[in-house]
């Protein structure tokens, strides 16, 4: 190996770690999971989180859970959270989740319909 | 596609762990999450020690960086279940269970703790068995911008650093270096000293099981800067964990190209090989470690009036460092010598890695800046006496370390500091003692485990030390007891061959300074 291989390779391998840095991300997307949450979808609504933010290889975002919100009727609940402002969505889809993504996490913009 | 996990388990994995069942812990944990289907969201690794012992297994769990201690096989299911599918924290099994408020409110915590992590930055954060994650985290960098320089530079760079043998005299590395890559010889030698066997040491284990690449770039280094091309690990037989880490990272780094012939394409070559001690103290020496990895009984040689640095192994000149010493080489050439400056105290300049053992709640192993006082190592980092006892003394640097009682809690923790009081770093084991301890029976113990390990080679060391043990015998001791006490140990340290017969006089001496009432009762 080369030098300039063993940097590429750096590169290459860092990604892996990014998790365990402990540096803030700029964005985290946190999907409530609690009993409620999960009866309500929300395992469904994380891996379609999970999904989406793979494919489109975005490096600064973070996909997280929380417990039971204390809105059951509004379960499954995803809050958007960035250094500007918290956005909480209720009622999300699998569809919804990955409109999320699209929309509010990679173009800014905040899908009002859903927030609650 | 890239793969995006939301969490990592780091399993801590080191051979206290693995007697507590940490294997089974692993083995469970990948298992559930199997079964409830998270397995491409949840990674389970292992790495080397997480820097808590007496705890049982410890699971540090990504991104929220809680710690899980005791963790037994059946609290697993309740882990996955609550905190990976639920996201709510098993709070009885925390290590800090206040944190669980602040992160389920979705805030990061801030570092709790003051700890200054150089040798011990990937510990517990890669897995020691993947070269690629070292990679990731600047491995072998340092390596390659030594490469591009020139030895000459690379020794400058460490000498101005101030870097100084963590193994326990504290001789300055760059120095050492610079007197063997001044001697032309045909063929030089690089040990890496890994026969950790001081009473209460296990940082160099820990460096070992943790982040062992780090330690054998730290020796291509000092290859590189000094013109030699072989290197040994000389480490302690029963270091069975370390072993088998070393070995598998020594295997991936020549299959990477970054050991062997022509590292990275350099023209520079450096081999590298495990030799086992067989668990004598004395190889520990720099002089019987060579003559142990010659084959030969492992018998100090004497010196003057060769060193090793110009007559070692083999007759070539040899540099022997320890692993912490040879740790802190990467960051040092990475980040440059003023960076290291920045660290520490003047005259020791970085961190120093300590094992905390004895009556303190939370023993293990921390690594601060140099200069920290012993009260906030016992105090802060320990959390404070166990049993709310209270503080009688501590023995620093091993059993070849010096007793500090009361009046030594405010200075600071380095070679400079500790001289003063006539005590030495060592190898960085701070055994804390209550009031329950008696300082005559930890005396005659540190001088019968030094009767056991003595050679005998040397008159002054073989005799010296019977003497010494005949007087902790005998009963009451007088006050013109400690005064030959003190004096054989003075003859010792002037004559003995080799630093095991001379280091005596520290806990001889330091024992009657600061305990001389209690001795003589």
């Amino acid at each position: 190996m080369k030098i300039e291989e063993l940097r590429k390779l750096r590169e290459k391998v860092r990604e892996d770690l990014k998790l365990r840095e402990g540096i803030e991300p700029r964005v985290k997307i946190i999907v409530s999971m609690g009993t409620s949450g999960i009866a309500a979808g929300a395992r469904e609504v994380l891996k379609a989180l999970l999904d989406e933010v793979a494919k489109r290889e975005l490096k600064d975002v973070i996909v997280l859970q929380t417990g039971e919100k204390g809105l059951a009727s509004a379960e499954p609940i995803v809050e958007v959270v960035t250094k500007e402002a918290t956005i909480t969505y209720g009622r999300v889809t699998p569809e919804i989740a990955r409109k999320i993504v699209i929309e509010h996490v990679i173009n800014g913009r905040v899908l009002s319909e859903y927030v609650i | 596609m890239i793969r995006i996990e939301r969490a990592h388990i780091l399993v801590g994995i080191d051979q206290g762990s693995i007697l507590a069942g940490a294997r089974d812990v692993q083995k469970k944990l990948e298992e559930e999450i199997k079964k409830r289907g998270l397995e491409t969201e949840i990674r389970v690794l292992e790495t080397g020690s997480l820097g808590i012992t007496g705890r049982g297994v410890v699971l540090l769990v990504y991104p929220e960086g809680v710690y899980y201690v005791n963790v037994k096989v059946e609290d697993v299911p309740e882990i996955v279940e609550e905190h990976l599918l639920k996201g709510r924290f098993v709070k009885r099994l925390m290590l800090e269970p206040q944190l669980a408020e602040i992160l389920a409110k979705g805030e990061f915590p801030k570092k709790l703790s003051k700890q200054k992590r150089v040798v011990l930055q990937n510990a517990g954060v890669i897995n020691p068995d993947s070269i690629e994650e070292y990679i990731a985290v600047g491995g072998y960098e340092a390596l390659a911008k030594a490469l591009e320089s020139s030895p000459e530079w690379v020794i400058n760079e460490i000498d101005n650093s101030g870097l100084r043998g963590r193994g326990g005299a504290g001789f300055p590395t760059g120095k050492k270096w610079k007197f063997t890559a001044e001697v032309k010889a045909p063929q030089k030698f690089i040990i890496c000293n890994a026969d950790e066997g001081e009473p209460g040491t296990f940082k160099d284990r820990l460096i070992l099981e943790g982040d062992p690449h780090k330690v054998l770039e730290g020796m291509a280094i000092a290859g590189y800067a000094v013109g030699a091309n072989k290197g040994y690990l000389y480490i302690r037989g029963e270091y069975d964990l370390s072993i088998r880490r070393i070995s598998k990272a020594i295997e991936d780094a020549y299959k990477m190209g970054l050991l062997g012939d022509n590292v990275l394409d350099s023209g520079f070559s450096f081999h590298v090989e495990i030799k086992k001690g067989a668990g004598a103290y004395v190889c520990g020496e720099e002089t019987a470690l060579i003559e142990s990895i010659e084959g030969k009984r492992g018998n100090p040689r004497p010196k003057p009036p060769y060193y090793p640095g110009i007559k070692g192994l083999w007759g070539y000149p040899t540099v022997v460092n320890n692993v912490e010493t040879l740790a802190n080489v990467p960051p040092i050439i990475l980040n440059g010598a003023s960076w290291f400056k920045s660290m520490g105290t003047k005259e020791s300049p970085g961190t120093k890695v300590y094992t905390i053992l004895g009556h303190v709640k939370e023993p293990g192993l921390i690594e601060v800046e140099m200069g920290t006082t012993l009260r906030e190592v016992i105090f802060e980092f320990g959390k404070g006496m166990r049993n709310n006892r209270e503080f009688k003394a501590a023995l620093i640097g091993g059993a070849a370390g010096a007793f500090l009682g009361k009046e030594a809690l405010d200075i600071p923790l380095s070679y400079e500091g500790l001289r003063e009081y006539g005590g030495v770093l060592g190898s960085g084991a701070i055994l804390v003692l209550d009031d329950s301890t008696s300082i005559t029976d930890m005396l005659q113990n540190v001088i019968s485990f030094f009767k056991h390990e003595s050679c005998g080679k040397c008159v002054p060391c073989r005799v010296g030390i019977t003497k010494l043990l005949e007087r902790m015998e005998k009963g009451t001791l007088l006050e013109k007891d400690l005064k030959e006490m003190i004096e054989i140990s003075e003859k010792m340290a002037d004559t003995a061959l080799c630093a095991l017969g001379q280091s005596l006089i520290l806990p001889v001496s330091s024992a009657v300074r600061f305990f001389k009432e209690e001795l003589t009762a």
